[in-house]
């Protein structure tokens, strides 16, 4: 295969097919809506199924219901769509069942919603967010990979520029390490055995079992589950001027883009500025910002809301050195979130001054 | 079909449902109230399944009401959904693999007041699946609440005084509802209040699930079941009161087949 200029929502598509996605369920919402189409059109070539759902609701619960059966599923929405969809999510957590939601987020108003979730009870699922669409290709796929390695569903996190920007991408499938077989999959054959297979956020198997979990061992075991996908899962991060920065900004998806450029301007000409990018963003990459939080050094966030993942990097700090926001709502005419200072130049401005503040209250 | 031997001298307490388990019951006890109707109708279900021999293709989809309890009893896969959801959920499986025989159990609340857009829209999608409602009128399961089938009349512990239209407004008839859906087949009322009912509400099923198999459309049975505890009656009155007022509205029967019955 070859590189060809590809829009973001296609490409995320192809990667998901490549990724072996045979089930696809989506409502209209831009900048999401652009994924449904061309999933409706890629899958029933591969004997897939996509299914215009007639809400996010039903959206959700179809997706849940193909992946019990041990399909590769994946949904998703944009902010207010998956806001219905939370409650179904968390319990699609407690069954322990892979799936891929796309988070096709305008602005980054949502980076609680996608890392902390807005469902019921005690849950965690991976977060990831690419800034670019080669990247997406790749995360699109690991995220198929983490969901099943994991038996838990995977949020993909774009936004609008990465829906709508077209790039050279080579999409292939990726290889990634053998999995343990879906022998937990739904399909009527373990029926009449006297142990019919169940799937359940409130239970794990029949009372008949011999081995019968009842609904307070499942949660306990839900929370050993988390706690080793929190320890197990690799958090990942872009990381510049580590050693020499005594400004390190920290932004993630197409806004941790702009930074990247303009960090690497300004380290061009000879400032001593960094970043780092989160690309996933549960489980955070807490202990590698932990590591940089040293000396005189300060941390800057950019993002664009009015600070939330702010909070993620100040639990990594800790205190140990300052941590200021530089962000701001993400509103403007278009409704896309496209924040009116997501722009080299006002972000040069504002990482040079936050700069200049820091070594002024250094002396 | 295969039972087990009756162990009446054996039970000096006298005969349990154990003794008549159908053998897609792993375990004879359940948990829900004497005189509940629900176990009647489910036992119906998984009995025709075997009858049909649809045993190993079958994913049963469960809602959230008393009757979610039964989903341990079965020895048929299950799939739990949240309120209200298990039709999207059955679209999942069905879809995924077209092969499966899937069905759905909710309660009148599960499906007439929190999902009522998911089974009208997987009826519109003339989806391969047959949902089966357990209507009794009331939320059994929080103790006796109006839902939206109750009847004009019925007293429920938010209408002391009785449904009132001018408050409450009118109950859904469900099944008169799907019905005029070109994508649903097939639309049956049965009830469990009598022998007769179960028989007939058997035959509903069986037919339902034919047609499911023969990959016709949707397939929907409502069947009334007793909920004395609910209906703040005694468990031997609630037979009678099931056809004095459930029925009386709720009207049992065919109300549509369109499907070719070759």
């Amino acid at each position: 295969m070859t590189r060809r200029l590809v829009e973001g929502s296609e490409a995320i598509a192809e990667a998901m097919v490549a990724a072996g996605c045979r089930f696809f369920s989506g409502y209209p919402m831009t900048p999401f809506t652009e994924v449904l189409e061309h999933m409706a059109r890629l899958l029933p070539d591969v004997g897939g199924v996509c299914m215009n759902a007639e809400s996010e609701l039903e959206a959700v619960g179809m997706a849940w219901g193909a992946a019990s059966t041990g399909t590769r599923s994946a949904t998703g929405s944009v902010g207010q769509g998956l806001s219905l969809m939370q409650e179904s999510l968390s319990e699609i957590c407690h069954a322990r069942l892979p799936l891929v939601v796309l988070n096709m987020a305008r602005g980054q108003g949502d980076y609680y919603q996608a890392t902390r979730g807005g469902g019921h009870g005690d849950y965690r699922h991976i977060v990831l967010a690419p800034s670019d669409i080669p990247e997406a290709v790749r995360l699109a796929q690991l995220a198929f990979d983490l969901a099943d390695r994991w038996r838990n569903p995977v949020m993909f996190l774009g936004d609008y520029y990465l829906a709508h920007v077209q790039e050279a991408v080579e999409i292939s499938p990726l290889e990634f390490p053998p999995l343990p077989a879906k022998d937990w999959g739904l399909d009527g054959s373990s029926g009449g055995t006297g142990a019919a297979r169940m799937i359940s956020p409130i239970a794990r198997n029949k009372r008949g079992d011999p081995e019968y979990i009842d609904h307070g061992a499942h949660l306990g075991l839900i929370a050993d589950a988390v706690r080793a996908m929190a320890e197990g899962v690799e958090p990942l991060a872009e990381v510049i001027g580590a050693d020499d920065a005594e400004l390190i900004v920290v932004a993630y998806g197409t806004p941790g883009r702009y930074v990247r450029f303009v960090v690497e301007e300004l380290r061009r000409e000879g400032l001593p500025v960094g970043m780092v990018r989160p690309i996933t963003l549960w489980p955070f990459p807490t202990e590698l910002i932990e590591s940089l939080a040293t000396g005189d050094r300060a941390f800057a966030v950019y993002e664009l809301n009015t600070g939330q993942m702010f909070d993620d990097v100040r639990l990594a700090v800790l205190g140990r050195c300052p941590v200021e926001f530089i962000g701001g709502m993400s509103f403007d005419q278009s409704g896309f979130g496209i924040a009116p200072d997501l722009g080299v130049e006002p972000l040069r401005d504002r990482i040079r001054g936050t700069l200049d503040n820091a070594r002024k209250e250094r002396v | 079909m295969t039972t087990e031997p009756v162990t009446l001298r054996e039970r000096p307490s006298g005969r349990m449902v154990d003794d008549f388990k159908p053998s897609l019951m792993v375990a004879g006890q359940h948990g829900l109230c004497a005189g509940c109707g629900e176990p009647i109708a489910l036992r119906s279900v998984v009995e025709i399944i075997e009858e049909l021999a649809l045993v190993t293709r079958s994913v049963a989809v469960f809602g959230i009401g008393c009757y979610t309890a039964f989903s341990g009893n079965f020895d048929v896969e299950a799939l739990q959904a949240l309120h209200g959801r298990a039709p999207s959920l059955a679209t999942g499986v069905k879809r995924a693999k077209p092969e499966t025989i899937v069905f759905t159990v909710q309660g009148d609340g599960d499906m007439v007041n929190e999902g009522l857009q998911e089974v009208i829209h997987a009826a519109a999608r003339g989806e391969r699946i047959t949902c089966v409602l357990l209507n009794n009128g009331v939320f059994g399961e929080t103790g006796g609440h109006m839902t939206a089938t109750t009847v004009l009349g019925q007293r429920t512990k938010n209408t002391l005084d009785g449904r009132d239209k001018d408050l409450h407004g009118f109950p859904i008839l469900i099944s008169n509802l799907l019905a005029q859906l070109e994508g649903a087949v097939y639309v049956a009322r049965g009830a469990v209040n009598s022998a007769g009912n179960v028989a007939r509400t058997r035959r509903m099923l069986k037919r339902a699930f034919e047609l499911q198999a023969a990959g016709a459309g949707f397939t929907f049975v409502e069947i009334l079941t007793m909920c004395p505890t609910g209906w703040f009656i005694e468990t031997g009155e609630a037979p009678d009161y099931l056809d004095e007022h459930l029925a009386a509205v709720h009207t049992i029967g065919v109300v549509k087949d369109t499907a070719d019955p070759g």
